[in-house]
């Protein structure tokens, strides 16, 4: 072993989450292996809805969300190629008296977090959004909304990656971690292990198998989220569409497509991959609702339906710090709502990895250890 | 809908599984996008056209058994998602609805569709394709134009361009990239189909008395034209498919081109329940199944093309075996003579299938014929230099293929353009083997947020409870 093999950082998941903290580490000059079992951003980082909204996000996130979105709408800058980020006015709909109260009690909590979301009718919401139901009764709007492509995210992500020496190992399994003198040994499936000094788990609903590297329980729930999307349509709206308890993402594309998300579950786990357990009744209830939100996508042809992953943990808030106990070690991810917050949480793992100060507090993971076994 | 056996696609290797699973006592469902049983080579004429050859005949016999048996036939249907738990699940979007189909067997019988490689002016307005066109003669009574340029390959060629000229047409010329020492090589193959055989004489016969030009070896390098299709440049190829360099073009003027490369079997379904597949030199990529046409679940068979391309009397004769093995997997009498014959006439019939997919298949160097600027994907708008960006930015399958370019995301999900991006990416892989079909995503087809949805109101929508706050 001599030291041109050993990496700096080994960062096992290339996601969305994975790639954010490679990416600046190896612009501050660390050696970067980035090692992922499949091909980059495939998982949930390039199927999920590209919702970049704050009133879906929680709202102990919304500082780090409002980074993030200014990361995401700026990726030419910083990864060097568009993700198709597009800023849009967004609105969350409530269409009872009882999501009427669900949308006044997010909007005041995501306000006092810095989003800046507004209460306005319905006639005042058909100005933005001239398609939406007549039916609404009242609506959140926030101008700080939008989207991205998420297909694109792996390329864009790749680019950048490649031009910053980062060591991207596509396909390769890792199997385990173990201490090694001076640092880690990172097992994979077929080939040589890999070395190095620091090892970071960016691995998403697969965390808990990986956190069990290193005798650590933690729990991460796998939600199933079922999505949805047109063929190309002549423009049926504008703006981010939502309703107000959160089960409803539904947005246009400049290609006419119209994706329809919302996190309807499907079933499956971690292990089942995805793909093969769509629920019926869910998908024709997603799109149900988007129907009633916009009454022209009664005229739309689904061409496309998927499921992706999402991991959250019991509190549904991240997995972002040290990992206790563990010298060298770190994890990131677990996020509800993960893409959109993605970008900004990888810089800040990789400036706590770095030493810098904190522009925002890490989540450390102390909390939601069932038990730590003996290692 | 309750039924022992639901079939996916009523031609003629779905028609008659339904057929011999009903006749030895099981309720059946054949589900089928068309309003007629009968596939694409046994597809009925519309009321105007009258027809009287062997497959019209066929066509017309298949769907008269079926109309006087116990086979509940659900037509003008789309299967838009099929689920395994305890049963199997289709969900089918039929008159404006959609209604769930539950069967203990399933068998998939959903054919193949049209391969054509791309070139520069196939999206001209007078270019279809070879299969397409026999859909418009036979169905119709419709000429592609008034001077059909035929082209591509394998047994479509001389059967649409003596269609062409039996319904009063010129075929201004036929262009094969076989050899006629090729076709002459695959004749001993089909002394066992003598009816193959004379009806290919007596196509090649009316196409020499019409003093059509027959270019073996060549392919079409180019459509020309602005507003629709004028002329047709076609040039000299290896058996590869490659053009050979300084060889002289011709250049043929023609209003219509209608042009094929084989058939690919349309494994959506397969895919959707990731089912094990398997390569083929001639087929391509297809459902893998056993001797008996059992697929890798449970109670499930795969009749016809799916699982490689065979023609019409061995897609038939499968679809008997398969629902005669779907009888006995639910418990009905064993018929062990009858499939003892049906899979001698599969073997007998095999051989002359084998030669005529053999003259069907991809050539690997045609998407070498693809320049940068040429649209592979039709519906996305995506030329090849666009596919080879993604190919050389570090894409190396199909699906992030698909992610980086759109290439398969538009309504044709990937039929016209899948054969030629997994071409592009091949080199790049070491070979079209080890280049994995896309993953296979609902609806099966297109479907209508209309017919999905029904007439509801907003208290009928079971939204769940609301994500954490």
């Amino acid at each position: 072993m001599t030291n041109a093999d050993r990496f700096d950082c080994a960062v096992i998941g290339a996601g969305v989450m994975g790639a954010s903290v490679a990416l600046p580490l190896a612009r501050a000059g660390m050696r970067v292996a980035l090692v992922d079992r499949g091909p980059i951003c495939r998982e949930a980082s390039g199927v999920n809805a590209g919702t970049l909204t704050m009133q879906m996000t929680r709202a102990a996130l919304i500082p780090y969300a409002l980074k993030a979105w200014e990361l995401w709408m700026d990726t030419p800058r910083w990864l060097g190629l568009s993700v198709g980020a597009e800023q849009r006015d967004g609105l969350s709909v409530a269409f009872t008296e009882a999501e009427v109260a669900i949308l006044e009690a997010r909007a005041a909590a995501r306000r006092a977090a810095g989003a800046p979301i507004t209460l306005v009718d319905g006639a005042r919401a058909r100005e933005i959004e001239p398609g939406l139901s007549e039916r609404a009764l009242r609506v959140g709007h926030c101008p700080v909304d939008g989207f991205a492509s998420a297909y694109l995210t792996g390329r864009a992500f790749r680019v950048a990656l490649e031009g910053a020496g980062v060591a991207l190992r596509e396909g390769v399994a890792v199997t385990g971690v173990e201490r090694v003198r001076g640092g880690w040994q990172v097992r994979v499936a077929d080939g040589e292990p890999l070395m190095a000094t620091r090892v970071v788990l960016a691995g998403g609903v697969w965390l808990e198998d990986m956190a069990g590297w290193f005798g650590i329980r933690l729990p991460i729930k796998v939600l199933i989220n079922q999505l949805a999307v047109t063929e190309r349509m002549p423009p049926v709206m504008q703006s981010v569409l939502g309703i107000a308890s959160g089960l409803l993402s539904l947005k246009q594309y400049p290609n006419g497509t119209v994706l329809i998300g919302g996190g309807w579950q499907g079933r499956g786990g971690r292990h089942d991959g995805r793909g093969d357990a769509f629920v019926p009744e869910a998908l024709i209830g997603n799109i149900r609702l988007a129907a009633f939100v916009l009454p022209a996508l009664r005229r739309a042809r689904i061409v496309r339906a998927w499921l992706g992953l999402e991991a959250e943990t019991a509190d549904a808030l991240p997995v972002l710090g040290p990992l206790p106990g563990v010298e060298d070690g770190w994890i990131i991810g677990s996020v509800h709502s993960g893409y959109t917050s993605g970008p900004f949480m990888g810089a800040l793992l990789a400036d706590a990895i770095l030493g810098r100060p904190l522009a925002l507090p890490l989540f450390p993971i102390d909390r939601l250890l069932a038990q730590k076994d003996a290692a | 809908m309750k039924v022992d056996l639901a079939v996916l696609g009523a031609g003629p290797a779905g028609a008659n599984a339904a057929l011999a699973a009903a006749g030895h006592g099981l309720s059946v469902a054949v589900i089928d996008e068309n309003a007629a049983a009968g596939g694409q080579v046994w597809r009925a004429p519309a009321p105007s056209v009258t027809r009287d050859d062997a497959d019209a005949r066929d066509g017309a016999a298949l769907r008269e058994k079926l109309r006087i048996s116990t086979v509940e036939h659900l037509d003008s249907a789309t299967a838009w998602l099929i689920a395994r738990d305890d049963a199997w699940r289709v969900d089918v979007a039929r008159h404006g609805r959609s209604e769930t189909v539950t069967a203990d067997a399933l068998v998939i019988a959903t054919g193949a569709h049209e391969r054509v490689m791309p070139f520069p002016g196939w999206t001209l307005p007078g270019v279809i394709g070879l299969a397409a066109a026999t859909i418009l003669l036979k169905a119709n009574g419709v000429l592609p134009g008034q001077r059909t340029v035929v082209a591509g390959c394998g047994p479509l060629l001389s059967l649409v361009a003596a269609s062409i000229l039996k319904a009063g047409g010129t075929v201004a010329a036929v262009v094969d990239l076989a050899s006629r020492a090729e076709w002459l090589g695959a004749l001993p193959a089909l002394a066992a189909r003598p009816d193959l055989l004379a009806r290919g004489a007596l196509w090649r016969a009316r196409i020499a008395a019409a003093r059509v030009p027959v270019f073996h070896r060549h392919t079409v390098i180019r459509a020309e034209g602005t507003e629709r299709l004028g002329a047709v440049r076609l040039g000299r190829v290896d058996a590869e498919g490659r053009l050979v360099p300084g060889a002289p073009e011709v250049a043929i003027a023609a209003d219509a081109l209608a042009i094929g490369h084989g058939l690919v079997p349309d494994t959506a379904a397969t895919r959707l329940l990731r089912l094990r597949h398997r390569y083929d030199a001639a087929s391509g990529w297809v459902a893998a199944r056993d001797g008996t046409l059992a697929g890798s679940v449970a109670r499930l068979w795969l009749a016809g093309e799916v699982g490689g391309i065979g023609g019409a009397a061995v897609a038939a004769l499968q679809g008997r075996l398969a629902g005669l093995a779907a009888a006995q997997a639910l418990g009905r009498s064993a018929a062990a003579a009858e499939a003892a014959q049906l899979q001698a006439g599969i073997a007998r019939a095999g051989r002359a299938a084998a030669a005529m997919s053999w003259m069907m298949r991809p050539r690997p160097a045609m998407a070498g014929g693809i320049t940068p600027e040429t649209i592979v994907c039709r519906c996305e708008d995506v030329p090849r230099a666009a596919i080879e960006a993604a190919i050389a930015a570090g894409a190396r399958d199909l699906n992030q293929v698909k992610q980086w370019t759109r290439c398969g995301m538009g309504p044709c999900q990937g039929r016209m353009c899948g054969e030629a991006a997994a071409s592009l990416l091949a080199p790049h892989v070491g070979g079209r083997e080890n280049v994995a079909p896309w993953t296979g995503r609902p609806p099966l087809r297109p479907v209508s947020a209309d017919d999905l949805l029904g007439d509801f109101d907003y208290a009928d929508i079971p939204i769940p409870a609301p994500a954490p706050p």
